[in-house]
């Protein structure tokens, strides 16, 4: 009955890496890797924190880290990170009641988190620099 | 039992398992949907509580020490920064707990990694609390 030679017949699921890249397999690592991020990024308001808690000279020190070109970057991009993650965040909330598989809505729901994520670090910070005329 | 909820793997499967495991239902981890849970329900409560962040870091970057103090040490704030950090500290060792599992196959690996994610994970978030405390109940 079996045939020990049909192997090559049998379906293979395609490996990852001659898939054409589709925004939900983008999405869905990006969730996880902005999730990791912020994990580490945590690590940013444990030293702004505990500086505060400290006293004005090592606020000085954290402040300056955080003012330079490099730190401005990296809380431009922790920034992004979290929106990213949060509007990834709402789309596994509505997916949790059963809504929203087919592929349209998956694809219309990946988009929009992309661009959100982008408009709303944009807005905040417009916002924060704007608050002190800075633009 | 003819009060099958769902289709079992096979005969002999259906044969050891118990209804009262069935109704259970916990799952080979016995945790259940525990971790889902308690996953989503941070994520929620992370949800404000990060906008809150967002927003008093864009209001108080730049400011001198004496205003970034005096900020912090409004009850309401403090509170809300607690909040945050029980809610995101929860929330993010339960995530990389999930990245580990996913990813290291080896069991002493893993078990170290994910010894090592809530090492990481509480001292974050124990830094975080203590300085929130510290500035909370200082003297004015
Ligand atoms: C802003 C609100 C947030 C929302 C709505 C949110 C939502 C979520 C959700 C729904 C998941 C589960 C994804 C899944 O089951 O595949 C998740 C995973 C995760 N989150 Fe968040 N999160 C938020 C903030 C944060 C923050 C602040 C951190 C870190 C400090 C974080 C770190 C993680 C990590 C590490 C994972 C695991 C990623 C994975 O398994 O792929 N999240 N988040």
């Amino acid at each position: 009955m079996a045939d020990a030679n049909v192997r090559h017949e049998r379906p293979l699921s395609p490996h990852i890496g001659i898939y054409r890249r589709q925004i939900n397999m983008v999405m869905s690592i990006l969730h996880r890797i902005t999730g990791a991020a912020l994990y580490f990024g945590t690590v940013l308001l444990a030293a702004w924190l505990i500086a505060i808690a400290q006293g004005p000279k090592a606020f000085d020190t954290v402040n300056t880290l955080f003012a330079h070109p490099l730190g401005l970057l990296v809380m431009f991009g922790y920034t992004w990170a979290l929106m990213h993650h949060m509007f990834g965040g709402f789309r596994h909330f509505i997916w949790d009641t059963g809504r929203g598989f087919d592929l349209g809505t998956v694809r219309l729901l990946g988009w929009l988190s992309i661009l959100g994520s982008m408009a709303a670090t944009v807005a905040i910070w417009g916002v924060a620099l704007r608050m002190r005329g800075m633009i | 039992m003819s009060t099958n909820l769902r289709p079992t793997a096979s005969p002999t499967h259906a044969a050891i398992r118990t209804p009262l495991a069935k109704v259970r239902g916990l799952g080979s981890a016995k945790e259940g949907t525990d971790h889902f849970w308690k996953q989503r329900v941070t994520a929620l409560a992370n949800v404000p509580l990060t906008l809150f962040l967002v927003g008093l870091i864009a209001r108080l970057a730049g400011s001198d020490y004496a205003t970034v103090r005096a900020t912090l040490q409004q009850p309401l704030i403090a509170i809300l920064l607690l909040l945050l950090v029980l809610s995101g500290i929860h929330h993010m060792r339960m995530g990389m707990q999930t990245i580990i599992e996913d990813y290291v196959p080896r069991e002493g690996r893993k078990l170290g990694l994910l010894m090592l994610n809530s090492f990481f994970a509480y001292s974050a978030g124990l830094t975080c609390i203590f300085a929130v405390l510290k500035l909370a109940f200082a003297a004015q």
